[in-house]
């Protein structure tokens, strides 16, 4: 049996079943709930990178017209550091709260200090205005280097670095560092023919998500509430928001709306809490949305990181010493990804000699977020640049010289765990194969090769699977879908019952409808909480046939079930799903099939991208001139959104390679805090982005199936830099590739 | 003081009041109830607020909501029928063309207006007319085959 004809349903192009909805405008995401006698609420931002907060006056935006509720931290419950295990990365609840409404200092320029309630947007702005904030202004540190110093303005008193080998006795902006090695770096750098070291930058970026975050909540006087979000894990947002605000579980419904993007960017709580406490206060229901403005200047962005790397290999490419210092930026408060990056940076590569050090610190920016394969594409962004600057020096194929190098089953990764059947020797050889790579590069331009690699998240889902009263069926999962899942989850629910996928409907139910699901977040969700659909599906399917071997008197073993159809082994009995479910009323009931579980077994997910690039010689413009995106799905559940992972992946990437970055002022302001001037890649800014998915199946899913969602962001930085070097004719490792960036770099070159 | 507006949204004749500050978004969205149309911007910048107004594509951030008064607007609850899907909405499932969705309305009104002046662009110029409508998702290539496809589609209709 070929491949394509294995399964009936999984790997076709189906149509998503939330289809029509989003093509129409029916879908209701964020902010498209109102309630009746709902209220606007509104944030007052600091105005400073960095301050004290002497005192907040809301008397005046009280008293002004319209306004029904007015809320500070004071207003919070005092809350002592703990860490509350989240999606992707943990989360200090004290952090969580002082990022959601400031205590005694702001951190960043934009951080929220107070809130207003107010019948209309207009009365609530106004209302802002009136409140009175003395600060005492302090100075500002802006990058990671700097906030090392030990004579940097210090964000928070009672942070002392943890994981040196000894306590320290003084805070500092360092939050923690940690290490990963193996063999002797020396040894391996002694045994080296070839040895390069260089210091990249990548820049804080955001995720950039269409939708800005927004939220209507409504606390009742029962002590009831309601949170509709656009969020990632509304299981999460309950969870935050309760342990913030002292309040039980079950006193809060979450429900997930309709979501406009996140990549790991809504993943956390901004306006949650802080509209709870407003509806609480005022007894009305309360909107927030975020501008754009707000959204980049106050919410995670990903993590800046300055990061030295160095490479030693022999003339044959073998690889025999690996050595990076990472330092990312937090952000104002500790949690950056970092050591995500620590142990993703080596992970692609067999090598006996390594060592790693990454440091997590604090600076005047917005607390970072997740986004996409967090950590991974910073960390790998130099050792994929060094690694082509390796090959040029010793003659050898850039692919070829990964694969001289890559892991296989049974490598062990440095960061700990011996690989199962992973796909990154195929992806690099459907690389070489490809049409592109294949191709003559064309004059005046750079072309550029970059591994990536990602772990991939399990985590815990629960699924329902209802069988209606026609046979048709109804999967209740709680992960909001973000980019398509539904259709994936019907898919694999249609293929275990053998029903057509267009009978099966798929609701992504709220904290009340279903159990806990984590974030949709780690590539997890067709991974995770597919394998829950799947296990719903076969405990439905054992129903069914109990059900049919009831009828015909024989055992359930006696029962195959085949396309939809149950048929007795022992005589001619046929009886289909239909008609199993038409008659559960005399059987026994309704069919119902659920699963909850923590999955484990998730696929480590590797990538290969290859990257032209023209380069303008006279203004520093780079434009990508041929994009092609290869990676490891495992199995494509709906190839379509697979291939859609990866492309949107590495729009990202070349965003982030070339134009996008936080421009700041000396005094912490953020200067680009619009689409306009954060300038995230459009239509006419992209080629074609080719892609080919690669399927070695994970033994852990029963359908193969790795995650997809993140792996495409790590090599496009590399991808894009390499080419745009080639075509400039010097190492470029300060990111973004800006014309004025590059243009200098070529002057001084010819100069 | 509010403004009495009276406007035709999607052939409707609508009537309703607004601040003279308001927006065009903002009175669809919070007045009419017209929610398909999303805000990402305000600011012109993102496209997902894209309407027609008497047939050509702008933002509706930024155009005022007394501005619509005697004029013809057209949004995304206008396209497709109760029949079906227009032939771009139904490409851009076929495609794949959509993951979050959320600048997806914004994109099926510039698209309809773009094969409505143009009706067989070459990829170049549907990548240009579409680069005001921003997509975090897809890397716009599932978009332009679908827009593509539609045209092609639409093409062979009329012939």
């Amino acid at each position: 049996m070929s491949k394509t004809d294995e399964y009936k349903y999984i790997g076709r192009r189906t149509i998503r079943p939330d289809g029509h909805d989003k093509v129409t405008g029916r879908a209701d995401y964020g902010a498209d709930l109102h309630l009746p006698g709902m209220l606007f609420g509104r944030i007052l931002r600091s105005p400073h990178a960095h301050a004290k907060i002497l005192s907040i006056d809301t008397a005046g935006a009280e008293a002004s017209p319209g306004v029904m509720s007015v809320v500070t931290a004071g207003d919070l419950p005092e809350l002592s550091p703990e860490v509350l295990a989240g999606g992707e990365g943990a989360a200090d609840l004290r952090d969580l709260a002082r990022n959601c409404l400031a205590g005694d200092k702001v951190l960043y320029h934009g951080h929220a200090l107070a809130a207003v309630a107010a019948v209309s947007q207009k009365a609530a702005d106004e209302a802002l205005t009136k409140i009175r904030v003395e600060y005492e202004p302090l100075p500002v540190v802006l990058d990671v280097y700097d906030a090392m110093r030990e004579d940097a303005p210090l964000l928070h008193e009672d942070l002392f670095t943890q994981g040196l080998p000894e306590n320290p006795e003084k805070p500092s902006n360092t939050a923690s560092r940690m290490e990963l090695k193996k063999g002797d770096i020396e040894q391996g750098f002694a045994e080296a023919d070839v040895i390069v070291e260089r210091e990249f930058h990548t820049p804080t970026a955001h995720q950039g998500y269409i939708e800005p975050h927004a939220c209507t909540v409504r606390h009742d006087e029962d002590g009831q509430s309601m949170i509709w979000s656009c969020t990632q894990g509304h299981f999460q947002v309950r969870e935050y928001t309760a342990r913030m605000l002292g309040m039980e579980l079950s006193r809060i419904k979450s429900v997930a709306s309709e979501i406009g993007g996140g990549f790991g960017g809504k993943t956390t709580v901004y306006l949650e809490p802080v509209a709870m406490l407003l509806s609480r206060k005022s007894g009305r229901p309360v909107h927030m949305s975020m501008t754009r403005d707000e959204v980049l200047r106050a919410t995670g962005p990903g993590a800046a990181s300055r990061n030295r790397v160095k490479i030693g290999a022999k003339k044959d490419g073998t690889i025999t010493a690996m050595q990076a210092s990472l330092h990312f930026e937090a952000g104002a408060f500790k949690g950056s990804p970092v050591q995500p990056g620590v142990m993703c940076a080596f992970a692609p590569y067999d090598v006996e000699h390594a060592f790693i050090e990454g440091y997590d610190v604090v600076v005047n920016k917005p607390k970072v977020a997740a986004y996409r394969a967090p950590g991974a594409p910073q960390a790998e962004f130099g050792v994929e640049m060094l690694l082509n600057e390796i090959a040029d020096r010793i003659g050898m194929d850039p692919i070829d010289l990964r694969l001289k190098n890559a892991v296989s089953e049974g490598s062990e990764a440095l960061y700990g765990p011996r690989f199962k059947r992973i796909g990154f020797v195929e992806c690099l050889t459907a690389a070489k194969n490809s049409p592109h790579y294949r191709s003559q590069q064309k004059p005046g331009m750079g072309r550029g090769v970059a591994a990536g690699f990602w772990f991939n998240a399990g985590m815990q889902s629960t699924v329902v699977l209802n069988m209606n009263p026609d046979g048709t069926a109804t999967v209740v999962e709680g992960s909001p879908d973000i980019g398509g899942s539904r259709a994936s989850m019907a898919m694999m629910a249609a293929e275990e019952l053998g029903i057509p996928v267009e009978k099966i409907r798929t609701l992504v139910a709220d904290t009340e409808s279903v159990g806990l699901s984590n974030v949709t977040g780690g590539s997890r969700t067709t991974f995770a909480t597919g394998m829950a659909v799947i296990e719903a599906a076969r405990d439905v399917v054992t129903q069914m046939k109990e059900r049919a071997a009831a009828v015909w008197n024989v055992t359930a073993e006696q029962v195959k079930w085949e396309d939809g159809v149950a048929i007795n082994t022992l005589g001619e009995g046929r009886l289909s799903a239909a008609e199993i479910c038409a008659s559960a009323a005399r059987t026994g009931g309704p069919i119902s099939g659920s699963a909850s579980l923590n999955a484990r077994g998730a696929g480590p997910s590797f990538a290969v991208h290859l990257a032209d690039v023209e380069l303008d010689r006279e203004t520093g413009f780079s434009s990508v001139h041929r994009y092609t995106a290869i990676q490891d799905a495992g199995k494509a559940i709906h190839p379509g959104y697979v291939e859609g992972q990866y492309q949107g992946g590495a729009a990202q990437g070349i965003g982030w390679a070339l134009n996008e970055e936080y421009v700041y002022s000396p005094e912490g302001v953020l200067e680009n805090a619009s689409f306009l001037d954060y300038r995230m890649p459009l239509a006419s800014d992209l080629p074609e982005i080719e892609t080919e998915i690669v399927e070695v199946p994970n033994p852990f899913h029963p359908y193969g199936v790795r995650g997809v969602g993140e792996t495409g962001i790590v090599p496009p930085m590399a991808a894009v830099a390499t080419a745009v070097s080639q075509a400039a004719g010097v190492m470029l490792t300060d990111l973004p590739l800006s014309p004025p960036k590059v243009l200098s770099a070529v002057l001084k070159k010819t100069a | 003081m509010k403004s009495h507006v009276s406007t035709r949204i999607n052939g409707d004749p609508v009537e309703f009041l607004c601040e003279p500050h308001q927006t065009l978004l903002e009175c669809l969205r919070n007045e009419l109830h017209l929610t398909g149309t999303k805000e990402g911007c305000g600011t012109g910048d993102c496209g997902a607020c894209s309407v027609t107004l008497n047939g050509r594509l702008v933002c509706s951030c930024l155009v005022l909501g007394v501005e619509a008064g005697g004029q013809e607007v057209g949004t995304v609850e206008g396209i497709g029928s109760p029949a079906g899907l227009s032939v771009i909405q139904q490409k851009f499932l076929e495609h794949a063309a959509l993951q979050c969705g959320i600048c997806t309305p914004g994109l099926i009104v510039a698209s309809t207006a773009l094969l409505a002046e143009n009706p067989n662009p070459t990829e170049e110029e549907a990548r240009y007319y579409l680069a005001g409508n921003l997509c975090r998702c897809t890397g716009y290539d599932k978009i332009i085959r679908a827009v593509m496809d539609a045209a092609r589609e639409l093409q062979e209709k009329r012939a």
